[in-house]
């Protein structure tokens, strides 16, 4: 990977009160790449999107965005940042108070002077952009899921972010919204010129559009590279999750559950 | 909702809470008898004001003409200094009288002032001279079992 | 064991306790700090005055309404025995202004309104929809908590008044209109004894600041719940509790440091 690096991060270790999340992650997320990060529920995937959006701070090690630290900004510094970064939220989270309109519109409104006339243009394109034109004046619980992912799409990218990140978009989506949904993530990424960072355990689909993985198992890396360097990892976790087999290293049983000496210390 | 519509309604609810307030300071309260702002001030001294408390009435002939609005212990003479606002339009002669009265046997007590016949008259801030303390009733009723227990020696 | 263990409870309790109110009044200094957004733009005020205020017109100007029939009612049958009827428009207006009107109508605002906004707020949160407002560099007690706070501390007070007019409207139907009370007596008995200062403005002070307790504690309950139903059903239901308990404790606070004296 030789361009430019937006996202880097470096080293970086984190713990809720003393129970370990994040093991010494390295990751480099280059410039107008659409880089996937996968592992099981609970590895601590949404944790790293949440370093880079500034909300948890690493316990040792540093995230950089844009050449800064992020955890070291002000709040200022913070929520200047933020505005270059847009972020899917894994069932959307539309403001189910507002019309499809008002939550597209609502950053425009939020941070800029934008008279309403332009601001009306601008939410009409991205609504164009996610294929809704039309659908401005229904709420949120008027919309089918997919729909509604696609709205939420259209809000993250109101303001042209140069950082987009998607916190599991495809999940509870149907195959037809899934693949509509993972080919917007890969279009709005070319066309915005943007980076993107997609936090999924979708395989087949995620395999499908992004250039880079990196595969995060209980808090560690322990795979990265392209679609078909996954496909073809020999390590057996990697293995396992890409074709959804049942045996293999990740047990079937909760490992501190033996049922036979539950059974056995009964008396 | 639709925009206008919204802002109608919380326009309405605003102007309807006002109104309620209006109509609790004019027709239940006693604001429409206030006069705060043209009011003058006077003061007068009693041995004893009784059951007086701020905000008493001050009436002359029956008519509300003002309100008390602070009641001190003057330590100099061990009297009460009573601060009357009088409404402006009311102007009264320098000799006048102001007594503490009671409105019914137990009602509340009220300031009146009976008008003397001097041509000068009070102006703000100054102290009318001639009072007459409180009836209290428990003196009253001593002095009457004194006087019988006097009497029927 | 027994012992230490209940020990222990009660420990944890107060600690939790004195976590929440040290987390509380933080939350409440913040929304205060983040005002300035709400006051520049008046209309997110207007629209959370319309769900927090016009929603709860109706229970209030019915409540209003009935308390103060009963009012006439019952005071007519004891003034009767007294002799003094005639001083029903005092009693009538007296407690509600002072009273009735201020406490009842902040605790149906607390069960109206109150348990909508953490109801609200807490989905919001359980659906991620702060964490995303928090991404798009926008502060969600700027721009959710706040709006709602002023919206109820200034739609209390109005909700009072109509609550003690409609209360005093109710016990002149039943004492003068029914009952037969001489009409002129109940008026101008009733404005000699209240007064514009010392009842009314009381009145207005007290839900002013039931006004800011009852939507501060709804607010901070929908922004601390679990992000789960259980959560913020849990949330709601401490709302209305916690909302009553406080202004039952704040009215006599209130009152031993206005009516002492008389």
């Amino acid at each position: 990977m030789s361009s430019e690096v937006l996202v880097e991060i470096r080293d970086v270790n984190f713990a809720y009160d003393s129970r370990p999340i994040l093991k010494g992650i390295n990751m480099a997320f280059p410039k107008g790449k659409l880089i996937a990060i996968m592992g099981l529920s609970g590895c601590g995937k949404t944790t790293i999107l949440r370093h880079i959006g500034g909300v948890l701070k690493p316990t040792k090690g540093c995230v950089k965005v844009d050449g800064q630290v992020i955890h070291d900004l002000d709040q200022d510094g913070l929520y200047k940042m933020r505005r270059k970064m847009g972020m899917l939220f894994q069932f959307g989270a539309l403001f189910t108070d507002m019309t499809v309109f008002d939550n597209v519109a609502f950053q425009m409104r939020e941070h800029t002077d934008l008279p309403e006339e332009i601001i009306r243009d601008l939410v009409m394109m991205k609504l164009h952009a996610v294929g809704l034109y039309g659908t401005q004046d229904l709420m949120p619980a008027e919309l089918s899921g997919g729909m509604a992912r696609r709205v939420a799409l259209a809000r993250t990218i109101a303001l042209d972010p140069m950082l987009i990140m998607y916190d599991e978009p495809f999940a509870g989506l149907d195959p037809i919204s899934l693949t509509v949904v993972g080919q917007l993530i890969r279009r709005l990424n070319d066309a915005l010129g943007a980076t993107s960072i997609v936090v999924t355990h979708d395989v087949q689909e995620s395999l499908k559009i992004v250039d880079y993985i990196y595969f995060v198992s209980d808090g560690a890396i322990i795979a990265e590279g392209t679609a078909d360097d996954i496909r073809a990892s020999g390590e057996a976790f990697v293995h396992q999750f890409v074709y959804g087999e049942m045996d293999g290293p990740i047990p079937f049983h909760y490992p501190d559950g033996d049922f036979s000496k539950d059974l056995g210390v009964r008396v | 909702m639709e925009r206008t519509a919204l802002d109608l309604w919380v326009g309405m609810f605003v102007v309807a809470g006002i109104g309620a307030l209006v109509v609790l300071a004019m027709k239940v309260g006693n604001l429409s008898t206030y006069n705060v702002s043209e009011s003058y001030q006077l003061q007068a001294y009693f041995t004893n004001i009784g059951g007086l408390k701020p905000q008493a009435s001050i009436k002359s002939a029956g008519v509300l003409v003002g309100r008390v609005t602070g009641i001190t212990l003057d330590t100099e003479r061990y009297e009460a200094k009573v601060v009357m606002s009088i409404d402006k339009r009311y102007q009264f002669p320098k000799d006048t009288f102001a007594n503490i009265l009671t409105s019914g046997l137990l009602g509340e007590q009220y300031i009146g002032l009976a008008p003397g016949g001097e041509n000068d008259m009070l102006k703000a801030g100054e102290v009318i001279k001639k009072t007459q303390s409180a009836v209290v009733l428990e003196d009253l009723i001593g002095k009457f079992l004194y006087s019988k227990a006097e009497g029927s020696k | 064991m027994a012992v230490v263990r209940s020990l222990r409870g009660i420990g944890a309790r107060v600690i939790n306790a004195v976590w929440r109110i040290g987390f509380g009044s933080r939350f409440f200094l913040m929304t205060l700090v983040y005002s300035g957004t709400s006051f520049r733009r008046f209309r997110l005020i207007v629209r959370e005055m319309f769900s927090s205020g016009v929603m709860s017109l109706i229970i209030i100007l019915v409540a209003g309404m009935f308390v103060g029939m009963v009012l006439g009612l019952q005071g007519y049958e004891t003034l009767k025995r007294y002799g003094s009827e005639s001083a029903l428009g005092t009693l009538v207006a007296l407690s509600l202004v002072r009273e009735l009107g201020p406490v009842l109508a902040a605790l149906l605002f607390a069960s109206r309104a109150g348990s909508a906004m953490t109801a609200e707020i807490g989905l919001m949160k359980a659906t991620e929809q702060l964490s995303a407002m928090e991404m798009m560099a926008v502060n969600p007690i700027a721009r959710v908590v706040a709006p709602r706070f002023w919206a109820g501390v200034i739609s209390l007070p109005l909700l009072t008044a109509m609550f003690s007019s409609m209360g005093v409207f109710g016990g002149y139907v039943v004492g003068v209109v029914l009952i037969g009370v001489d009409e002129g007596s109940f008026w101008s008995q009733m404005q000699a004894a209240v007064d514009f200062q010392h009842d009314v403005m009381n009145g207005v002070i007290k839900s002013f600041v039931f006004g800011v307790a009852v939507t501060v504690i709804a607010l901070f309950e929908g922004y601390d719940a679990p992000p789960t139903a259980e959560g913020v059903s849990g949330a709601t239901t401490r709302t209305v509790v916690e909302s009553s308990l406080a202004i039952l404790i704040l009215d006599f606070i209130l009152t031993a440091f206005m009516f002492r004296g008389d």
